[in-house]
C-alpha cells in the first residue's frame, strides 16, 4: 500500500476501528522483540496539548476527534515499519504556562517524538518555546502571526493553520470593496485580536478604507451593549468583530439586537462552525467571515468529501469543524513526514515535511521554505438563515482565495533569509 | 473625543440602566438570602446559569416565552429548596464560612451537571419574536428587549416590595431577619421561613437567568463572571439590603456603560474601582448595617 492510500481505506465503524487498533497494537509488539537493539521502537508518540476546558473547549474536542481519526488511518495502513502512532492528549486549559508544562512533561516523561496542537496564539508560542529548545517538531493548528517570525521560529516549527495576516487579508479583500470603506473594529484585547486588526488595516490600506474607531474589549466579556451606542453613532459601513469563540457569539448577538445590521455589515476574520451552531441562525444572519475549512466545500473539493465521509462514519454522522479539520491535517503532515523520511528523527522529518506537497482535506497545500507556514486556500463564508437542510448547513461559500505566497508576509519582512 | 453628543450620552445611559437591571435582580436574590439566613451564596451565579438553561429548554419545549419565564424560575427555586433542606440547613449555627464553602462547591456541581446534560457548547438562545427589533427613543435606536428587561425588573421589584411590606408572610420574614430567636419564641417555624426564603432567592436568580438568556450566550460558565459582578453590587448597596441592591445595581450598570464609552479598556475595572471607593468611604455600603458579616 502506498503512503497516499491510507487515507482511503478506513471504512469500519469506530468500535471496529478500536478493535482493529487493539489487535494492531498486539501484533505491533511482535517486531518490537526483534528491534530491541534499535532506538526507534514502540509506538510513535505524538503529544497533543489543546484547551479541553475553557472558552474554546468545543473546538478543542473536535480537534481531538479529528486527530484520532488521522492516527487510526495511519495505523490501519500499517504504520511505519510496523510502528503504530499513538496520540497523547493533554489539557492546556488555554493557559500558556499550563501549555508549556504539559509540553515539557510530554517530551521528558512520556517521551513523545512530536507535538501537534494548541488553540490560541499565546499557548502555541509557549509550546513552541519548549519544543524549539528540545529540537522536537511542533505543528501548530491555531492562528498566530508571531510564530512565523524569525525570532520565534526554529527548523522544527511548522504552522498548519492559517495566520491572521492571511485570514484578515482575505476577508478584507472580499468585504471592503463590497460593503464600504468606513470601518469600526470591536477587538478582543489580546494577541489574536491585535494581529487580526493589523491584518485588516494592512489589506484595507490598499483598498482605501478609513478606521473610524478600534474599540478594545477584555477577553471573555459577557456584555457588549455598552460599546454599541458609540458604534451606532459612528454609522460605519462595516463593523469588524476581531474576537473568537464565545466573545464573537455574544458581541454579534448583541449588535444584532441593537439593530446595527440595518446600516452596517458585520464581518469577522474567522467564522466558526461551532459558534454559529451555538449562537443560532438569527444572530449570525448575514455575517461574513473567513475560514480554513467548511465541510460544505465537499460538493466541489473531492478531498473534502472523502475526509467528511470518514469523519461522519467514525463519529455518528457529525461533520468536522474548521479547527477540528486542522487537528486531522496537523497529524497527517507529521506522520507523512515520518513515512517520507523513513525515520522519526526531528531533523530528517523536518526536511521531509518541508518537501511535502499534500492534499489531506481541502485541496493542495505545502509548507513555505523560510517559515514552514502552510500555503493554502482560504474560504469566505456568509451565515445563512434560510433554506438550511440540517443543523450543519449553516454557511454559504461566497468566495475563496487560492493558495498563494503573495498573500503571506514576505520572508524578508519576517526576518528570515529568503 | 469629539463625537460625543447628548443623544449618544442618553443612549449610553439607557444602556447602562438596562445592564444594571440584570445586576439588580441578581443582587436582590443574593441580598435576600444573606439578609435572612446570613448565608453568602456562592452558587448564585450557577443558579442564574441553571435558570438560563431551563428557560431556553422550556422555550424550546413549549414554544412560549411567557410560560418559560414562569416555569424556569419555579424549577430553579425548587432546586434551591432542595439544596437548602439537605445541604445548607445542617450547617446553620456553624459560622459564615461553612455555607460559603458549601455553596462554592455546589456551584461547580451545578456547572458540571449542566455540562453533562446540555453539552459544553451551550444552547442557542434567541429573543422572543414579539420583543425583537430596535425602537427609536428619540435620541437613538435601542433594543426593545432591553426596554422589556427594565420594565420586567421594575415589576419584580414592586411585587417583592409589596410581598415583604404588605403581607403577613413578609412581616414574618422581616421580623426573622431582625431577631430570629424572638420570632421562634412567638411560635413561628423559622426554619421553614429560611427554607422558603432560600427558594425565593434562587428562584429570582433563575428568573434573571431566563431574562438575560436572549441577550448573551447561554453556556455552563456564564454564571461565573456574573457572580463576581453581583457581589460587587451587593457590597456597594450594602449586604442584605434590598433597596441597596436595586440602587447599586443600576449605578454599577451606568458606571460600566459610561466608562465603556469614554475609556473602553477600563470598563471591566471601573466597577471594582467603584466598589473600592465605596468601601473606603462607607464600608457597610449605601444601605447596609455596619458589621453585618461579623
Amino acid at each position: 500500500m502506498s503512503h497516499q492510500d491510507f487515507a482511503n481505506t478506513s471504512s469500519a465503524s469506530r468500535r471496529h476501528l478500536l478493535q482493529l487498533g487493539a489487535a494492531g497494537a498486539a501484533v505491533g509488539t511482535a517486531p518490537f522483540l526483534f528491534n530491541i537493539a534499535s532506538a526507534q521502537t514502540g509506538n510513535i508518540k505524538i503529544g497533543f496539548p489543546v484547551p479541553l476546558t475553557g472558552a474554546f473547549s468545543a473546538e478543542a474536542q473536535d480537534q481531538v476527534r479529528a486527530a484520532e481519526l488521522a492516527v487510526k488511518e495511519f495505523n490501519d495502513a500499517g504504520g511505519f515499519n510496523g510502528r503504530k502512532a499513538e496520540l497523547l492528549v493533554r489539557d492546556d486549559k488555554l493557559n500558556p504556562g499550563e501549555a508549556a508544562t504539559r509540553t515539557l512533561e510530554l517530551i521528558e516523561k512520556d517521551k513523545v517524538e512530536f507535538i501537534v496542537g494548541s488553540l490560541s496564539a499565546a499557548t502555541q508560542l509557549s509550546i513552541n518555546a519548549v519544543t524549539r529548545e528540545r529540537k522536537v517538531i511542533f505543528n501548530s493548528i491555531s492562528q498566530s502571526d508571531a510564530i512565523n517570525e524569525a525570532k520565534d521560529w526554529s527548523p522544527y516549527t511548522f504552522h498548519e493553520a492559517l495566520n491572521p495576516h492571511m485570514t484578515a487579508g482575505a476577508v478584507a479583500r472580499y468585504a471592503f470593496p463590497k460593503y464600504g470603506k468606513r470601518v469600526v473594529y470591536l477587538t478582543a484585547d489580546y494577541a489574536y485580536g491585535h494581529e487580526m486588526v493589523r491584518g485588516f488595516e494592512r489589506a484595507g490600506k490598499a483598498l482605501g478604507t478609513t478606521t473610524l474607531a478600534d474599540i478594545r474589549h477584555p477577553i471573555g466579556a459577557a456584555d457588549y451593549s455598552s460599546f454599541l451606542p458609540r458604534i451606532q453613532a459612528l454609522k460605519p459601513d462595516v463593523l469588524v468583530m476581531c474576537n473568537f469563540g464565545r466573545d464573537q457569539l455574544n458581541s454579534i448577538k448583541q449588535a444584532t439586537d441593537f439593530g446595527l445590521k440595518e446600516k452596517t455589515r458585520i464581518i469577522t476574520p474567522v467564522l466558526l462552525l461551532t459558534a454559529r451552531q451555538a449562537g443560532g441562525a438569527e444572530a449570525f444572519d448575514g455575517v461574513v467571515g473567513g475560514s480554513s475549512y467548511y465541510w460544505g466545500i465537499e460538493d466541489t473539493v473531492p478531498a473534502a468529501k472523502s475526509f467528511n465521509d470518514k469523519f461522519r462514519k467514525a463519529y455518528g454522522g457529525a461533520v468536522p469543524s474548521d479547527y477540528g479539520a486542522l487537528g486531522y491535517a496537523g497529524i497527517r503532515s507529521v506522520l507523512q513526514g515520518v513515512l517520507n523520511a523513513k525515520s522519526t528523527d526531528s531533523q530528517k522529518v523536518s526536511e521531509a515535511m518541508g518537501q511535502l506537497k499534500y492534499n489531506w482535506y481541502k485541496g493542495d497545500q505545502y509548507f513555505r521554505k523560510c517559515d514552514h507556514q502552510s500555503v493554502q486556500s482560504i474560504i469566505i463564508l456568509e451565515s445563512k438563515s434560510k433554506g438550511m437542510k440540517d443543523k450543519n448547513d449553516v454557511f454559504s461559500v461566497v468566495g475563496s482565495e487560492a493558495p498563494s505566497e503573495t498573500n503571506l508576509r514576505s520572508c524578508a519582512e519576517l526576518g528570515h533569509k529568503a | 473625543m469629539s463625537e460625543i453628543t447628548p443623544s449618544l450620552l442618553m443612549l449610553q445611559l439607557v444602556t447602562g440602566i438596562a445592564l444594571g437591571t440584570v445586576y439588580a435582580l441578581l443582587a436582590i436574590g443574593l441580598s435576600l438570602i444573606f439578609g435572612m439566613l446570613n448565608v453568602v451564596n456562592f452558587a448564585h451565579g450557577a443558579f442564574f446559569m441553571v435558570g438560563a438553561f431551563l428557560g431556553v429548554y422550556f422555550l424550546g419545549l413549549t414554544g412560549n416565552f411567557w410560560l418559560a419565564l414562569v416555569i424556569a424560575p419555579l424549577v430553579t427555586g425548587g432546586i434551591g429548596l432542595f439544596a437548602e433542606r439537605f445541604l445548607v440547613r445542617p450547617l446553620y449555627g456553624r459560622g459564615i464560612d461553612y455555607p460559603l464553602l458549601l455553596t462554592f462547591g455546589l456551584s461547580y456541581v451545578l456547572i458540571d451537571v449542566v455540562r453533562a446534560t446540555f453539552g459544553i457548547e451551550g444552547l442557542p438562545s434567541s429573543t422572543p419574536a414579539a420583543l425583537r427589533g430596535a425602537v427609536n427613543l428619540g435620541f437613538g435606536h435601542f433594543p426593545l428587549y432591553r426596554l422589556f428587561l427594565i420594565a420586567a425588573t421594575a415589576v419584580v421589584v414592586l411585587a417583592l416590595w409589596l410581598f415583604l411590606e404588605k403581607t403577613r408572610y413578609g412581616l414574618i420574614i422581616r421580623a426573622g431577619s431582625r431577631d430570629a430567636e424572638i420570632v421562634r419564641v412567638l411560635g413561628v417555624d423559622i426554619t421553614r421561613v429560611w427554607w422558603l426564603v432560600f427558594g425565593l432567592g434562587t428562584a429570582i436568580a433563575g428568573l434573571s437567568g431566563v431574562l438575560a438568556a436572549p441577550t448573551r450566550a447561554v453556556n455552563p460558565e456564564m454564571g461565573i463572571p456574573v457572580l463576581a459582578e453581583s457581589f460587587v453590587v451587593t457590597v456597594v448597596g450594602g449586604m442584605g439590603s434590598l433597596p441597596g441592591a436595586v440602587v447599586a445595581g443600576i449605578l454599577v450598570g451606568v458606571v460600566f456603560s459610561m466608562t465603556a464609552l469614554l475609556a473602553p479598556a477600563y470598563a471591566e475595572m471601573s466597577i471594582f474601582v467603584l466598589m473600592a471607593l465605596v468601601l473606603l468611604v462607607r464600608p457597610q455600603g449605601f444601605f447596609g448595617k455596619a458589621g453585618a458579616l461579623g
